[in-house]
């Protein structure tokens, strides 16, 4: 078990060179205006030369106050809030926080609504890894990924346009169920999409799996290790691909994903290509679960009895699920009044770009960004 | 609901009342300890119990009670599958020390605990501000920080207008 | 005085020989010329292609197809303010671009268009050619230096070390390619770029294919190494916007940054014609050998005028295909000249005395073509090399290659 003290030393900033050999060093800023670090993300580091001595993350250009908002708005009223953290993922995150507050009622969204809620987060789930890797493979210099993924994904951002309205920040689900029906032809959208997806997805692995380059660029890059995951409380595709099999669709099923076929996928090495891999491949386990889920939609409401005003008895509660970057919890708690008393929101981002100083130290600056990306980051998240 | 199980009967036997309280609600277990052994019980739950992941570390703010804040540590066992919550209770301007050299996740966790309430957590190696600039003043999660009062202030300074609502 | 003029007309040399300095003008004036319209050329074709790869459409507004967007380009560049750092050193900062450009163009001389089509034919030609276009890494350097700015010196530090790393591998390679050339039946070798040409001529088989599969290797050898030479993808870690140096380029604006663009594409284009004369025979039509007789000569004959015909076609259904809307209207008509204008041009090709002056030069431009398409792939398909990486592969991969071709090469032809 290695020492939790190693990953904390820190850069020592303000302390002067000892002698004049170490006077090698140079620390220099990827400042928060970069078109390599998704969105405002500050990181200073420490250089011997090209070698990475030690990166200290500089965050909160994008804090919104989000929990403190969450105080003064009632139940319902804070629900589009939730999307707009990790904005890439929105469905996700209505999933965490409507289910969190369903468990807090002690009321159950109705199968029909889980279906759908289902569906709508594996294909929101299949949009946020395809813009991960489209943004990632420019960073590494590949240009066309991006465009054969943006082109993919507005498939899915047309069927959540013409579900629920909006594209992005989606606002789907509603505490004890879902508000809209499916549209009529939804089923058929997205048996159509299911279809024509696979060969996409192989396109793109067509132009980077096996390529050399990127084979170079990525093996070895970054490397973790599943203790230092764990310790450092990294989750989600960073985590499997360190070799851990540990999904919270299987480990603590939510939304009727137990009553789905799907496999977990896990890497070897912990690098920047299994990574790529794992999420390759949880592109495609999604399209499975979507396909199964899609042919057996059980008819009956979408909305469970919910009261007006929702007034949750006093108590706590928290609650997680697997959204695409990692775990993501909520923890409310309620004093028996319609605002919560305070809400906690876990962000996998968070948690994960923590490991972003452990898993740069000893590569060259190019990796760097590199490894940005493939912790998968999203600003809205880390900050809230 | 309480709840009982090997872990609660072996903390029970070795503080007494120090553990004031375990149950369940809506099926998630909690202990609710004191928070002179807290940090001891983390120590022991990481190295005996197999709880080798915080999932998330953080802070409630009650300012009609004595002791103001509520410190809450979420575990989780991979070996296990099990969740647990240690909660512990702590007054205004009172420090924790820092679980930082138990799990490594909890470096930015009490940095945020520290930007938000002000609770510090001694042995952090570098407890600073980490979502608010280095120069704010007060610690916005506490329920005695108005936001309406911050922002009221901020126009008056910056923009020389009584105020923004 | 119009006797010296007239005199060249009936000799069968290039005007550098004949020692003819007005026709020496005037071919480098056309050469220069050209060279400028090629780059302009190459710049549209990359915007689009790259747009087409990725499946976009590019430019579209600025003239039909944007086919004008390379001019709206100059026309922005020329007029941006010429912005120059304080603190930098101004003589050398001026003079950088400008070493470039005449390192880039002054190649041109010794390119053979055709037998008699170059400016001049130097017999120590393909030296000249290597030795003048290393001159650019003095260019990079000096840019990078008097920008006086640590992010810039990095990028020019990097990108001369690239540059001077695949040069040994380019080097190499060509010498191959010389040897190659002292196989024909008088036993020696030649330098000149025409000359070589001609031995391939002689040998009737192009050096690409000789000694299958070595001249090919070598060919692939030069092919990656003028790639990194000119900083083109997936060499172009010096000057990726993403990576955290921008490149020696950051500082200069407006005019002098075209110039490095300029200078970079006239390289591209040099070094394309480097590999075009040594390995795939310069300006000779394919099969040369294999499918000879006056009917293959006249059906390679046509291939221009069918080129510019299809050309001409294309652009023709682009005309019909455009939105009936009055605002598209003088797009359309634009288009619809462009399109006569091919038309004119294929038309013309196919008069017998033009057709016969034009084949090599046509086929010469045509390889050369092909590889600036193969750049262009090149940067839509790939990802970047990593500085280390990209080192790696020019001393320790393409180096001992290069140097077993080359030995094989001198065995091979002892041996036949």
């Amino acid at each position: 078990m290695t020492d939790p003290k190693a990953y904390l030393s820190h850069l020592e900033l303000g302390e002067k060179d000892e002698t004049f050999l170490d006077s090698n060093e140079l620390i220099i800023n990827m400042g928060p205006q970069h078109p390599a670090t998704h969105g405002v993300l500050r990181v200073v580091l420490k250089l011997d030369g090209e070698k990475v001595l030690g990166a200290e993350c500089v965050i909160g250009y994008l804090h919104r106050g989000v929990e403190k908002i969450a105080e003064n708005r009632t139940y319902t009223m804070f629900n589009p809030y939730v999307d707009r953290m990790d904005y890439v993922a929105a469905v996700s995150n209505g999933l965490g926080y409507c289910e969190a507050v369903e468990k807090l009622l002690n009321i159950e969204a109705p199968a029909r609504a889980k279906y759908i809620r289902v569906i709508l987060t594996e294909l929101n789930r299949l949009t946020s890894h395809q813009l991960w890797l489209g943004t990632h493979a420019l960073d590494i210099g590949a240009m066309t990924p991006l465009f054969y993924t943006f082109r993919d994904r507005e498939e899915i951002l047309k069927i959540f346009e013409k579900y629920c309205g909006a594209r992005l920040t989606t606002h789907a689900f509603r505490i004890g169920g879902c508000q809209y029906e499916t549209y009529d032809g939804f089923e058929r959208d997205v048996k159509k999409f299911i279809d024509e997806v696979p060969p996409k997805i192989d396109e793109y692995e067509e132009l980077l799996t096996t390529n050399r380059i990127w084979v170079e660029r990525t093996q070895g890059v970054g490397k973790i290790s599943a203790a230092d995951c764990k310790a450092l409380g990294v989750t989600g595709p960073v985590l499997r691909a360190s070799g851990v099999k540990w999904d919270l669709r299987k480990a603590q099923p939510y939304a009727a994903y137990s009553d789905f076929d799907f496999e977990i996928p896990t890497g070897v090495n912990g690098d920047t290509y299994d990574r790529y891999l794992v999420r390759m491949e949880e592109m495609r386990q999604s399209l499975r679960i979507i396909r199964q889920a899609v042919e057996r939609i059980p008819e009956g409401p979408i909305m469970a009895k919910v009261p007006k005003v929702i007034k949750p008895p006093v108590g706590e509660i928290y609650h997680s699920i697997e959204a695409p970057k990692g775990e993501l919890g909520y923890f409310i708690v309620s004093d028996g009044s319609t605002q919560p008393y305070r809400v906690r929101v876990r962000p996998p981002s968070f948690v994960n770009l923590q490991a972003l100083d452990l898993m740069v130290r000893g590569q060259l600056v190019a990796d760097v960004i590199a490894v940005i990306g493939t912790l998968d980051i999203v600003l809205g998240e880390v900050d809230r | 609901m309480a709840w009982d199980s090997t872990t609660v009967a072996r903390f029970k036997k070795q503080y007494g009342s120090g553990l004031r309280e375990s149950s369940t609600y809506l099926g998630q277990n909690y202990m609710v300890v004191d928070s002179t052994i807290a940090n001891e019980v983390l120590q022991i739950l990481h190295d005996e119990e197999a709880f080798d992941y915080c999932v998330d570390l953080t802070a409630v703010h009650y300012p009609q009670r004595e002791k103001q804040f509520d410190l809450l540590w979420i575990l989780y066992s991979f070996e296990r599958n099990e969740r647990l919550r240690i909660k512990t209770m702590i007054a205004d301007g009172e420090s924790f020390p820092s679980s930082t050299s138990i799990w490594a996740t909890t470096d930015w966790l009490e940095r945020e605990v520290f930007d938000m309430f002000g609770i510090k957590f001694d042995g952090h190696p570098d407890l600073k501000r980490i979502l608010l600039p280095e120069d704010w003043q007060g610690h916005p999660l506490r329920k005695d920080y108005g936001i309406i009062q911050q922002d009221e202030q901020w126009v008056k300074i910056n923009l020389g207008i009584e105020s923004g609502q | 005085m119009l006797d010296y003029i007239t005199s060249y007309l009936g000799m069968n040399t290039t005007p550098g020989q004949a020692g003819n300095i007005f026709w020496a003008v005037v071919y480098i004036l056309i050469v220069f010329g050209g060279v400028s319209v090629a780059v302009m050329a190459m710049n549209w074709l990359e915007r689009k292609a790259l747009a087409h790869f990725q499946i976009r459409l590019g430019p579209m507004r600025v003239g039909p197809h944007g086919l004008l967007q390379p001019i709206a380009d100059a026309i922005k560049l020329m007029t941006k303010e010429d912005i120059i750092p304080e603190q930098a050193d101004k003589f050398v900062f001026w003079i950088a671009p400008l070493i470039i450009l005449c390192a880039s163009f002054t190649v041109y001389i010794v390119i053979p268009f055709g037998p008699t089509h170059a400016i001049t034919d130097m017999n120590i030609g393909i030296l000249f050619m290597l030795g003048v276009s290393s001159l650019s890494v003095l260019g990079v350097v000096m840019a990078g230096w008097s920008s006086n700015s640590h992010y810039p010196l990095l990028g020019s530090l990097r990108s001369s070390a690239q540059m001077i790393s695949y040069e040994i591998a380019m080097g190499l390679a060509v010498l191959s390619a010389v040897l190659m050339t002292s196989l024909n039946k008088s036993g020696t070798g030649t330098l000149s770029m025409i000359g070589i040409v001609e031995a391939q001529q002689q040998q009737h088989i192009w050096f690409a294919f000789k000694f299958f599969p070595l001249g090919f290797v070598a060919l692939v050898i030069f092919a990656i190494a003028m790639v990194a030479e000119t900083n083109r993808a997936p060499f172009d870690l010096p000057e990726a916007e993403s990576e955290l140096t921008a490149g020696f380029h950051t500082e200069y604006s407006g005019l002098r940054w075209s110039l490095f663009m300029l200078g970079e594409y006239a390289a591209m284009i040099a070094v394309s014609s480097i590999a075009v004369t040594l390995w795939l025979g310069g300006w000779m039509r394919p099969f040369p050998s294999t499918l000879t007789g006056e009917t293959w000569d006249l059906v390679f004959s046509l291939i221009p005028g069918f080129l510019f015909l299809a050309l001409a076609l294309i652009a023709f259904i682009g005309v019909v295909r455009m939105p009936k809307h009055p605002y598209f209207r003088i797009q359309t008509m634009g288009l619809a000249g462009f399109a006569a204008v091919l038309g004119l041009i294929g038309l013309i090709l196919f008069v017998p005395p033009v057709r016969e002056r034009i084949q090599d030069i046509f086929w010469f431009i045509a390889k050369v073509a092909a590889f600036m398409y193969l750049y262009i792939w090149y940067r839509a398909t790939f990802p970047r090399y990593r500085f280390d990486q990209l080192m790696r592969v020019g001393w320790k991969v393409l180096l001992p290659i290069s140097i077993g071709v080359l030995i094989v090469t001198a065995i091979l032809g002892v041996a036949f």
